[in-house]
């Protein structure tokens, strides 16, 4: 018989286990989503390349350094998003294999679940990320010589809490709403997107949108990978951005498991666990 | 064990939904209350197979959630083995495993990767699952060469068995089976009641069977309870309601209390 502690560990990697089975047994679709990341990748490597035949230049245009920051960003955007919607989607897909009920009756604290499945995203959003970073270096000859990977890696790791903060809290609503929740944890993911400053600075948004941008945690963490990359800010630069970065998990990551224990008591007071709804 | 298995307590369960008058505006919609349970007090002392029989909407699978924490009652407290479900839910899943009629399983998934994944949440490592599941597989009756095709390629008996093969996988000592053989060929419901029967002799559990088909639960029940519209009708062993009530099976009991069988009750929630 193995202790509490010990029966959660098992636990923990049985959830990053069974997305792993889970990922294989899809493993045709996960080679078309790698694909399209890739595809997505290059077309915004390519639209920088094609900016100086567009007419964009100048004195103080820099094309390298402009097709470096939108490749930086497409690539955090792809891992980020990656890891914020297997988190997110960590009920939903329960509830399209049936099986939350049988999840949910597991002797298993729902800390556990959650952090399992994020294990296995952000494991699996490294490998996949990985790849497209080696193909995008391969065709722009991406040139990294000003960066300072340990600043990006610090970074990196920081943003992973709030992140997971994030996706707990949107992980939610599927439990509010089986019929409209998944949606909305879509619409979610697009409006990070929009204000996070992924291929652009904050400051070309209207300012309702920059106060938002202000707020999203994925704005720093772009913010502090592009001035490692870009610029070789260290991990002792980074210090300041990876302190605001876990501030922000430490409040998410309460938060969202506070709303989610509240989500979970209101689904079984009204019945919504069950498949149908 | 000295405490008993399952303890309710003046438990009620009602959902609410909002619903629209024949004939009202789209925007008008009521909310309106449907009591699952009313009031129900029950005790069941540890081992043996209870058996709860009842048509669609008696409240048999609510009761079944209720016990597995995934209902909370809006009154009244129910216990496993001690546990109350609402405040100790963590100590009474320890307890329980549970067998619904729709086979809860990754469909992609084979049942090797099923079992395995059940036997990690039960805080199992993997070292020699794999011999177990075979073990439970073949008493099963099922072929070796099911346990790495996907789920949705086994037929549903088959799914329905490796269902029983991962809840005996993490040997809980309560056992909540909703409809364990609805929708198998008898040959398969067969092959499923002589499974539990053994499992009855051969370990120390006790099991809970929500049923419709009263033959099945003569059959294994020790102990039957008889719901119709969330309140319990009759409670005792099989013959003592035979005889309690003058008839020859438990189907003549149930006409007997209700003055409807339980075909009709079905072919009218269908009609519903």
């Amino acid at each position: 018989m193995i202790g509490v502690r010990g029966s959660e560990m098992s636990a923990l990697f049985g959830f990053a286990e069974r997305q792993l089975y889970v990922y294989k047994r899809y493993w045709v679709w996960e080679v078309v989503w790698l694909f399209y990341s890739v595809v997505s990748v290059l077309s915004i490597g390519f639209l920088a390349s094609g900016l100086g035949s567009l007419g964009a230049g100048g004195g103080s245009f820099d094309l390298r350094k402009t097709q470096l920051y939108l490749l930086i960003g497409a690539l955090l955007w792809g891992y980020l998003s990656l890891v914020f919607m297997e988190a997110a989607y960590a009920i939903a897909w329960e509830r399209w294999e049936g099986t939350i009920e049988y999840t949910f009756m597991a002797p298993v604290r729902r800390m556990t679940h959650l952090m399992g499945i994020c294990l296995f995203a952000i494991v699996y959003g490294l490998a996949r990320t990985f790849i497209v970073l080696i193909v995008a270096v391969a065709i722009f000859d991406l040139d990294f010589s000003h960066a300072d990977i340990g600043g990006a890696v610090v970074v990196l790791a920081a943003s992973m809490a709030p992140l997971i903060g994030l996706a707990i809290l949107t992980s939610v609503l599927p439990l509010l709403s089986p019929q409209k929740g998944e949606q909305m944890s879509f619409a979610v993911q697009g409006f990070l997107l929009l204000v996070s400053g992924v291929y652009y600075p904050l400051s070309v948004l209207p300012w309702p949108l920059q106060l938002a941008g202000f707020v999203s945690p994925l704005t720093y963490a772009l913010a502090g990978m592009r001035t490692s990359l870009l610029e070789g800010a260290t991990a002792a630069d980074q210090l300041p951005t990876a302190a605001i970065l876990l501030a922000m998990g430490g409040v998410l990551i309460p938060i969202g498991f506070a709303v989610f224990t509240w989500a979970e008591r209101r689904a079984k007071r009204l019945g919504l666990l069950k498949r149908s709804g | 064990m000295s405490k008993p298995a399952i303890e309710i307590q003046g438990v009620r369960k009602a959902f609410r939904r909002r619903e629209r008058e024949a004939g009202a505006p789209w925007w008008r919609r009521e909310w309106k209350e449907k009591v699952a349970l009313h009031e129900l007090d029950l005790r069941v002392e540890a081992g043996g197979v209870t058996g709860i029989l009842g048509p669609n909407g008696s409240g048999k699978s609510t009761l079944i959630r209720i016990l597995g924490t995934l209902l909370t009652p809006d009154v009244g407290t129910a216990k496993v083995f001690g546990w109350d479900v609402v405040t100790d839910a963590l100590q009474v899943r320890r307890h329980v495993n549970r067998v619904s009629v729709e086979a809860a399983f990754f469909k992609e998934l084979s049942p090797w990767e099923n079992m395995v994944y059940a036997s990690r949440l039960y805080g199992n490592n993997s070292r020699g699952t794999r011999r177990r599941v075979v073990e439970i597989l073949e008493v099963l009756g099922m072929p070796k060469d099911v346990i790495d095709q996907p789920m949705k390629q086994l037929s549903r008996g088959q799914q329905q068995k490796v269902a029983i093969a991962r809840s005996f996988l993490t040997a809980p000592s309560l056992l909540l089976m909703d409809e364990p053989t609805t929708g198998l060929d008898p040959r398969s419901k067969k092959e499923v009641q002589v499974v539990l029967e053994t499992l009855r002799a051969e370990r120390e559990i006790t099991v809970l069977v929500c049923t419709h088909d009263m033959d099945e639960a003569a059959a294994l029940c020790d102990r039957v309870l008889m719901l119709d519209g969330g309140r319990v009708l009759a409670d005792g062993s099989p013959e003592e309601l035979c005889a309690r009530h003058g008839a020859g099976t438990l189907e003549a009991v149930f006409m007997h209390l209700t003055g409807k069988t339980l075909e009709a009750e079905e072919a009218e929630e269908v009609a519903l």
